[in-house]
């Protein structure tokens, strides 16, 4: 693997990419954030922003509790959102556990949903706690069940203890697994992380160890994906991008619940990396209550009054 | 279909504007004689008919001044004092739209930092100075400080209500009457100030506003009444003032010019640096004496920070004040927009490159786009002198020492930035740094409690602070 010629495989050449990084400062950082959340979206863009959002979705069931029925019925709504209104577009994939991923797949099939693609979390999900043939064999089961993209976490055990070669190769590996079948998506888990740089650095070494995607948050640790992380995130696809001239995606995952919440989202993709990023092929969210105020605010636009929370589905 | 944001424009229905004002003396709004018109420099309308005080209406000022001080302020209780102060600043935060949006219409600065910056920060001097008002035996400038008397105050326009603010709440604190003059293009939030005198019924003639232009200013410096002068604006203006007092015993504030160093070491974090780059030289459209408007670039990282600093400049959304979603503003008149245009020729005549992002600028009204200027030298004007607008010069240097040499090599000493990860290097560079605020890892941030002014013909005293709240009372240094 060529690693886009940024670093050749050993410890010390990873070393030197990611000791060349400059610092985040912390202050700026989430000043700058709060800055851009103070953009005011309204009548055709935030139109535009609801319709995109939704495409962006990856909508997600991540339960001990769920069941072929669940999951099917998350599939159903993940084609259609809205049953009463064919302009609504399918989200932008289905997110489930391993086990889950023949059946979402199944379904999606059945009910016209061919186009809808199912994400499997995966790498023992979500501590990341097992050995490397676990993780191995844990992504190839998702693949062979029919998931077109693997959600991948790093080991932040690793990463914390400096031993940045080992989260690396992990990555190297399952991409090899993915190989063409599987987009990768990798989670930092940043609410472990903690800091910006951390942030940072783990994304450059994600994205040169083969990701298409870096992902915020596994869901299951808060903070997740707050509005500074994703500007860092952001940061690095673009610099990225001017290094190697490929574009990698950015999937916040874990606190976005709101229209709000998601706007102020795709306002730090256009200001920071821009427009060619706004679409489903290089942004996601990770949600589940999103959609449906997603589709409550949609309505709301239409109507021109808020609707009864039961006007959406509830799946 | 991209990503276009609508307009989102605040209303303007919060205020009312009225067709002609008077000034405010002895607590009561009084028709003035000659009037000149304000305008709104985003559109060039016509907000109102402003009254030009002449010598009658200054002595009138003066005098109401005096009255209050002997037999009303002077004589209160610091107690008593700071609770009109706090009722000020609240009324303030209550009106805090109104004047956000009158400050927007009058300056031509973005409604987002009317409303973000200037005028919670104005209510917050006042807060700050009020709870100061029974405390002075304990500010550590003697056992017991007396006020100067009438303070008259020339304030500029590119902070209306604020640098009103900074001037009237410690001169008020201190126990001092005020003649406050607004800068002549943006005289309304002054007079609404005015109006939340009256409702907070602080005493008649504490405050006093006189509009006008230069002529009244000069009225005000040197007239005999007056105790104490407090100045905001150009370097030039201060020094006729600064002669013009030399011979009396008035004591004075100067707050000047400034052309600051924005110092970025090669360990800077990239990102915010750039972000701290466009704060220090966009905000307010530039119009801020403390601009971070010489950029001193490491060699070593300045082609990958010049490349950053012009996709972001890609971004700066330039347009309609009023519209939450804008940037940058207006230039606030078409003076100074002359004046910018004539310093960014001189740049091209000393063979500076001249770049400016792609923007539309509206056809009526004053624009300037955001510009920056490369292979700038010591030795070009535009490194030299105060531009005051949206106009950034870009320098180099090679080691520590030659960037504090350039930084310090200027007549103005009013503020610096300091941009590194490595701690021991910024509280080196900041001890070395000729200038009143030093900023490390930031820009052109504000707070009462931190004394503003500057070195060397950046100005005299301080304002804000345990400092600002000396250069109101007797005997004590101004430094």
């Amino acid at each position: 693997m060529s690693f886009y010629g940024l670093v050749d495989g050993t410890e010390a050449s990873l070393k030197s990419y990611l000791g060349n990084l400059s610092g985040v400062d912390q202050v700026g950082a989430e000043a700058r954030a709060a800055m851009l959340a103070t953009r005011s979206i309204k009548t055709t863009s935030k139109r535009w922003a609801i319709d995109t959002a939704i495409t962006m979705v990856d909508l997600t069931t991540l339960e001990g509790a769920d069941t072929p029925g669940k999951v099917k019925a998350l599939c159903t709504k993940a084609v259609r959102p809205d049953p009463t209104d064919a302009t609504v577009p399918s989200v932008g994939a289905v997110c489930v556990y391993n086990d889950m991923v023949a059946v979402a797949r199944a379904h999606l099939d059945l009910i016209g949903g061919q186009h809808v693609p199912v994400a499997a979390v995966s790498t023992a999900f979500p501590s990341g706690r097992a050995s490397m043939p676990v993780k191995i064999q844990d992504t190839q089961d998702a693949i062979d069940a029919g998931a077109e993209e693997i959600d991948m976490v790093i080991d932040r055990g690793a990463f914390l203890a400096g031993r940045y070669i080992d989260v690396f190769n992990e990555i190297v590996q399952i991409r090899q697994v993915c190989a063409d079948k599987a987009h990768l998506k990798v989670i930092f888990e940043t609410g472990e992380l903690v800091t910006y740089d951390n942030v940072r650095k783990a994304s450059f070494l994600a994205m040169a160890a083969g990701a298409d995607f870096i992902k915020t948050s596994t869901g299951k640790v808060a903070p997740a994906a707050t509005p500074p992380v994703v500007l860092v995130m952001l940061e690095a696809v673009r610099d990225f991008y001017e290094m190697t001239q490929t574009r990698i995606g950015v999937k916040p995952a874990g606190g976005i619940r709101t229209t709000k919440d998601a706007i102020k989202q795709l306002v730090l993709v256009n200001e920071t990396v821009g427009p060619d990023w706004l679409n489903p092929k290089l942004f996601r969210i990770g949600a589940s209550a999103l959609l449906n105020d997603l589709l409550m605010q949609r309505m709301k636009m239409d109507e021109g009054y808020y609707t009864s929370p039961h006007y959406v589905t509830m799946d | 279909m991209t990503f276009e944001y609508a307009p989102a424009p605040e209303s303007r229905a919060i205020v009312t504007i009225k067709p002609k004002y008077g000034h405010f003396i002895g607590g009561k709004f009084v028709a003035g004689s000659k009037h000149f018109p304000t305008i709104n420099p985003a559109t060039e309308e016509v907000l109102s008919q402003i009254a030009l005080a002449g010598k009658a209406d200054v002595d009138a000022a003066v005098k109401a001044a005096r009255k209050a001080y002997t037999t009303t302020w002077s004589k209160m209780s610091g107690k008593e004092r700071g609770k009109y102060l706090y009722r000020i600043a609240r009324i303030m935060q209550e009106r805090a739209r109104e004047f956000a949006v009158l400050e927007t219409l009058d300056n031509g600065k973005p409604i987002r930092e009317s409303r973000a910056t200037d005028i919670p920060l104005a209510a917050a001097h006042f807060f700050y100075h009020a709870g100061w008002a029974d405390k002075l035996e304990y500010a550590g400038l003697g056992t017991s400080p007396k006020p100067l008397g009438v303070a008259g105050q020339i304030i500029p326009w590119n902070f209306p209500l604020l640098m009103l603010a900074w001037k009237v709440a410690p001169a008020l604190a201190a126990g001092n009457t005020v003649v406050l003059k607004p800068a002549e293009s943006t005289p309304l939030t002054a007079l609404l100030f005015a109006e939340v005198c009256q409702q907070a019924e602080l005493p008649a003639g504490v405050v006093n506003i006189v509009t006008g232009d230069g002529s009244t200013g000069a009225l005000i410096v040197n007239h005999l009444g007056i105790d104490k002068i407090a100045f905001t604006g150009s370097t030039e203006v201060g020094k006729i003032i600064a002669r013009a007092v030399a011979p009396t015993n008035k004591s004075v504030t100067l707050e000047l010019g400034g052309k600051a160093a924005n110092i970025v070491f090669d360990d800077a974090p990239i990102d915010e640096t750039v972000e701290g780059i466009v704060n220090g030289i966009f905000f307010n459209q530039g119009h801020v004496c403390c601009a971070g408007s010489r950029l001193l670039l490491q060699e070593n990282v300045a082609e990958e920070v010049l490349h950053k600093l012009k996709n972001r400049m890609d971004k700066i959304r330039v347009g309609d004040p009023m519209d939450k979603n804008t940037d940058v503003g207006a230039i606030n008149s078409k003076e100074q927009l002359a004046k910018i245009v004539e310093l960014a020729a001189v740049g091209d005549a000393e063979g500076a490159e001249r770049w400016s992002p792609a923007c539309t600028l509206p056809s009526k009204g004053f624009w300037f786009a955001p510009t920056i200027f490369t292979g700038v030298t010591q030795a070009h004007r535009i490194a030299r002198e105060e531009i005051f607008g949206p106009v950034l010069s870009v320098l180099t240097f090679r080691t520590p020492q030659e960037a504090i040499e350039k930084a310090n090599n200027t007549p103005f000493g009013l503020s610096a930035g300091i941009w590194s990860e490595k701690g021991s290097r910024t509280l080196w560079a900041s001890q070395q740094l000729r200038a009143g605020v030093i900023w490390a890892n930031t820009f052109n941030k504000f707070d009462p409690t931190s004394p503003f002014g500057g070195y060397k013909e950046s100005g005299w005293g301080r304002e804000g602070g345990r400092h600002g709240l000396a250069v109101y009372l007797k005997g004590v240094s101004h430094e």
